[in-house]
């Protein structure tokens, strides 16, 4: 069963400069597991080295972020949308 | 209606201000309400254009600016409220000068400094909203913090390339920045010159979200975005919306807060001048380059920037790796020992020479202050971009 990512613009370059992509995995973890495998240069953006997942990264299911679910054991679907928001600092490069 | 008194209109702003009086969302107590209002912007940038033009047009009373920057022509192709004939000239100083000739009647405040831990609680203390419009993740968390420490609404955009975000926080009862994003990504992970840019109307979008949401919040009517966190793509001209929750447990704005005043922002990023690669010890200076290239010396002259970049300008003699294909193009640079290595300013190529070095290119060293050093100090006829 495969889910769809979005892939924020700043982490498309590790995914073939592609903004969405379909995994597998019954929960957002695996999802995100298959994901990295995948696509190994964006692990380093998701994850610290030691496997937690960074704290800048949100992990959104449809509309709601997984911190307020069940975190990476959140169960997902083929008709949800996961997507990754990174935090974005610019207001114009001024 | 409110009876004419000491904060009725004058003649000169109904006729001015006709279109929202004839609105019964606004009306007459709105447009009041709008003249009572002050409203810090912070960042006469890409997101503060828009936002300081439409709130004077509006009739928004106090508009305070802070900015400590001047106008660069590469700010012109998105920062419209400063024109060609401005460039050189402080930012506040042209914003105030386009503002009063837009709308007299709304008393434009300028701080010519930076927004720091010692001054922002102070200045946010005179306003009852501030507008977020700055560039860098140590500011957006003082503003943050300080808006809440004050209990005043950070108004909230932020974009890059073709993406823009918005919303409100650190609203009563609403989620603050750092409920959204608890720590700021390392300095190291935030995409590089290569990957920035902004499409020129994309804070033109972003920045109008955020002049009208304080509009709203002045007014009190609408729906805010208070809780919600509104995302643009305008390469598929599409809104998404995703729901932010205040975080019990967050430092600044939980039940619990740990930060009860304003921190060392560098340091909470991880901004230490020893994290920043432009300046180690062994860095090569334009001077130095220009003096070996004129010796026609045996060195490789290395630019890790993009391809774009390269065609805008480039050191004559200089061969392009982009810094992101240069682990699998190493096998290229054979033979090569002693090498400079540059990018625009010195931070990509800083990346380069560390990866260059564990590769066992040893006696790689970065240009000082890169293409744009060598634009300024050496051959000025290059474009700058």
């Amino acid at each position: 069963m495969a889910t769809k990512i979005l892939i924020p613009t700043p982490l498309r370059g590790y995914t073939d400069q592609l903004d969405e992509v379909e995994a597998e995995g019954a929960t957002v973890g695996e999802l995100l597991a298959n994901l990295t495998t995948r696509y190994a240069d964006l692990r380093k953006h998701l994850y610290a080295e030691d496997g937690t997942r960074r704290n800048f990264v949100n992990i959104y299911l449809n509309d709601d972020d997984i911190r307020y679910l069940e975190k990476d054991q959140t169960p997902v679907t083929a008709d949800d949308t996961v997507s990754i928001i990174p935090s974005v600092a610019g207001g114009g490069w001024s | 209606m409110t009876q004419a008194g000491p904060a009725a209109l004058t003649n000169e702003e109904v006729g001015r201000y006709s279109r929202h009086l004839i609105m019964p969302e606004v009306g007459m107590e709105g447009q009041l309400k709008l003249k009572a209002a002050r409203v810090l912007c912070v960042g006469a940038g890409g997101l503060g254009s828009p936002v300081a033009l439409y709130l004077t047009a509006a009739g928004v009373g106090t508009l305070g600016i802070v900015d400590f920057d001047t106008v660069d022509h590469s700010n012109l192709q998105r920062q419209i409220i400063h024109g060609t004939p401005d460039v050189g000239r402080s930012k506040l100083e042209s914003a105030k000068a386009r503002l009063n000739a837009l709308n007299p009647e709304v008393e434009v405040v300028t701080y010519e400094m930076a927004l720091s831990s010692q001054n922002a609680l102070g200045l946010f203390a005179d306003y009852d909203m501030v507008v977020d419009g700055t560039d860098n993740f140590p500011t957006r968390y003082l503003v943050n913090d300080a808006c809440v420490l004050t209990g005043k609404p950070n108004v909230y955009g932020s974009i890059s390339r073709f993406e823009g975000q918005a919303t409100v926080f650190a609203a009563e009862d609403g989620p603050c920045y750092r409920c959204m994003f608890p720590e700021p990504p390392p300095p190291g992970l935030v995409p590089s010159c290569a990957e920035g840019g902004v499409l020129g109307i994309l804070p033109g979008v972003v920045g109008t979200l955020q002049a009208t949401e304080a509009i709203k919040l002045i007014l009190g009517v609408g729906e805010s975005l208070v809780g919600r966190f509104l995302l643009f793509d305008a390469l598929k001209m599409r809104f998404r919306e995703l729901k932010v929750r205040q975080d019990p447990d967050c430092p600044v704005c939980g039940e619990h807060p740990t930060v009860t005043a304003p921190i060392d922002y560098d340091q909470f990023c991880g901004i230490t001048p020893a994290a920043t690669p432009m300046s180690g010890s062994t860095d090569a200076t334009v001077e130095e380059l220009k003096t070996r290239l004129d010796r026609q010396d045996s060195f490789l002259l290395l630019d890790v920037r993009e391809q774009r970049e390269f065609e805008i300008c480039r050191i004559p003699g200089s061969v392009l790796i982009p810094l992101g294909e240069l682990p699998a193009r190493m096998s290229e640079l054979d033979g090569h020992a002693d090498m400079i290595v540059h990018c625009k300013s010195g931070v990509r190529s800083g990346k380069a020479v560390a990866l260059l070095r564990n590769a066992g290119y040893t006696q790689a060293r970065n240009l000082q202050g890169g293409i744009l050093a060598w634009i300024d100090r050496v051959d000025p006829a290059l474009p700058k971009y």
